[in-house]
């Protein structure tokens, strides 16, 4: 058994949480100079230089990409035979949030109350943070800041067996369509599948979190993945919603079983910011 | 063809008929920030008959809540946030005098009809390019709502902020347009 304070924590997932927001990876910028050579739109092909620019300047001043820096969205891999001591592990990493969005001048997002007070929590606190018990004795921090302009355009759908995989793709494609320009295209697609309402919709996110230079590891999948994507360049959304052909830069589909009822389907739309930064203790 | 036009504020009838959908515009000057919170007071101050934190005639609102500045900067990362959520607010500011909306994503037809009868255009800052906007940000101070935080009233002075015309005063919308263009049916 491996003892580690949760005290130890706090510095890790506050420079998770600022190198996040001012360094996008090397995949979604890899994607965009990709597509970049493949669009046809002249203000398309435009927008999409004037992103490059800004993920260097980002990098380069030190500031955060996107003035949205999100809801701080933490994946947990805790191996099974850590025993965490010194205080409260959630607390801990709130504290790391709250650091680094203070000491990384990040934009501060949270509210309170969703509905009735709605009053700014000033700290970006709470995250949201999902923990998986894993075998072995490290723990792996995942940040994932989350922007709202994207998410909003998310959804659940509980669908049929009947519907079939068609019924899939005519779902995600029609949900990217509705979003036109609003989640800032080019997007990325996470796709939850099965599982059952709340499993579903994690899984989106955590679709998210596959770096785009790569494809389901499953070949009938990865297929599905290749056709969405080629459906949605279709829509003319383009970045921004100006028009073009690169209205998302890839698709990642994650699933589970499912009940014999059910067919779980969840949208997770993401921004071009597709940020994510890990750390392994 | 698209064409770049630099324009200073406040802006004028003549100003906004020159503008047509996917123009890149460059803005000089002073424009006011607002988002989802502070639209919903103006509005109730409209509503209530009662003067504005400022003056709103041939005005400009940027949609956006920007991140803190850092040492040395004026503002921090400061890209257009999504401007649908403005739209129950929009037409009542147009028609007390609101010459231009910038954020970002497609405008209702509601929306879209007022900038017509007001001659008033909605304007497209590219969204997640927060630091090249914030480049273009001179000055900024917190004028109303300061409660609010990010999502007080900001004064901003700005040196050719760069944004592309969205909606012009013909009804045109490049959400519908450029989408069109590029559309390939299934």
């Amino acid at each position: 058994m491996r003892e580690i304070d949760v005290n130890e924590i706090i510095p890790i997932v506050k420079k998770l949480c600022i190198d996040a927001n001012y360094y996008i990876g090397e995949d979604v910028l890899d994607k965009i100079k990709e597509f970049y050579e493949k669009e046809e739109s002249a203000t398309a092909k435009e927008v999409l230089s004037i992103l490059l620019e800004n993920y260097e300047l980002a990098a380069n001043e030190k500031m955060p990409s996107c003035q949205d820096t999100g809801v701080a969205v933490v994946f947990i891999e805790l191996g099974q035979d850590v025993h965490l001591f010194g205080g409260d592990f959630y607390e801990a990493i709130n504290e790391g949030v709250r650091q680094g969005y203070k000491d990384g001048y990040l934009r501060k997002s949270i509210v309170n109350d969703p509905i009735i007070d709605r009053v700014n929590t000033k700290d970006n606190t709470p995250a949201l943070i999902y923990t998986d018990i894993v075998p072995g004795e490290k723990i792996k921090i995942i940040v994932a800041p989350k922007g709202g302009g994207s998410e909003n355009m998310s959804e659940v759908k509980m669908m049929k067996a009947a519907d079939g995989i068609e019924g899939v793709v005519d779902f995600v494609v029609d949900r990217v369509s509705r979003s036109g320009g609003n989640p800032c295209p080019p997007i990325v697609v996470g796709i939850g599948l099965g599982g059952n309402f709340e499993q579903s919709a994690l899984l989106a996110k955590k679709a998210l979190l596959r770096p785009l230079n790569e494809s389901h590891p499953e070949e009938k999948w990865a297929r599905i993945e290749e056709e969405i994507l080629e459906k949605v360049n279709k829509l003319g959304i383009g970045p921004q919603g100006f028009g073009g052909r690169t209205t998302a830069l890839g698709v990642s589909i994650m699933y589970k079983p499912c009940h014999i009822a059910s067919m779980p389907v969840a949208v997770n739309i993401q921004c071009h910011a597709a940020r994510h930064k890990s750390a392994v203790i | 063809m698209p064409q770049t036009i630099r324009l200073t504020t406040p802006f004028t009838d003549e100003d906004v008929s020159k503008l047509s959908i996917g123009d890149k515009v460059l803005i000089t000057g002073t424009i006011y920030t607002g988002r989802d919170a502070a639209h919903k007071r103006l509005v109730e101050l409209v509503e209530a008959g009662k003067d504005l934190p400022f003056d709103i005639k041939g005005q400009i609102i940027y949609y956006v809540g920007p991140a803190p500045a850092p040492p040395g900067k004026p503002i921090g990362s400061a890209g257009p946030t999504t401007s649908y959520r403005m739209d129950p607010y929009a037409p009542a500011l147009m028609d007390v005098g609101l010459k231009g909306m910038i954020g970002k994503g497609p405008r209702n037809q509601k929306v879209i009809d007022s900038m017509k009868k007001n001659k008033a255009v909605y304007l497209a800052a590219i969204g997640g390019a927060a630091v090249v906007v914030a480049k273009s940000i001179k000055e900024a101070k917190v004028i109303a709502y300061d409660d609010l935080g990010t999502e007080a009233i900001r004064e901003l002075k700005v040196e050719d902020f760069p944004c592309i015309v969205a909606n012009d005063i013909y009804g045109n919308d490049i959400y519908k347009d450029g989408v069109e263009k590029y559309k390939v049916e299934t």
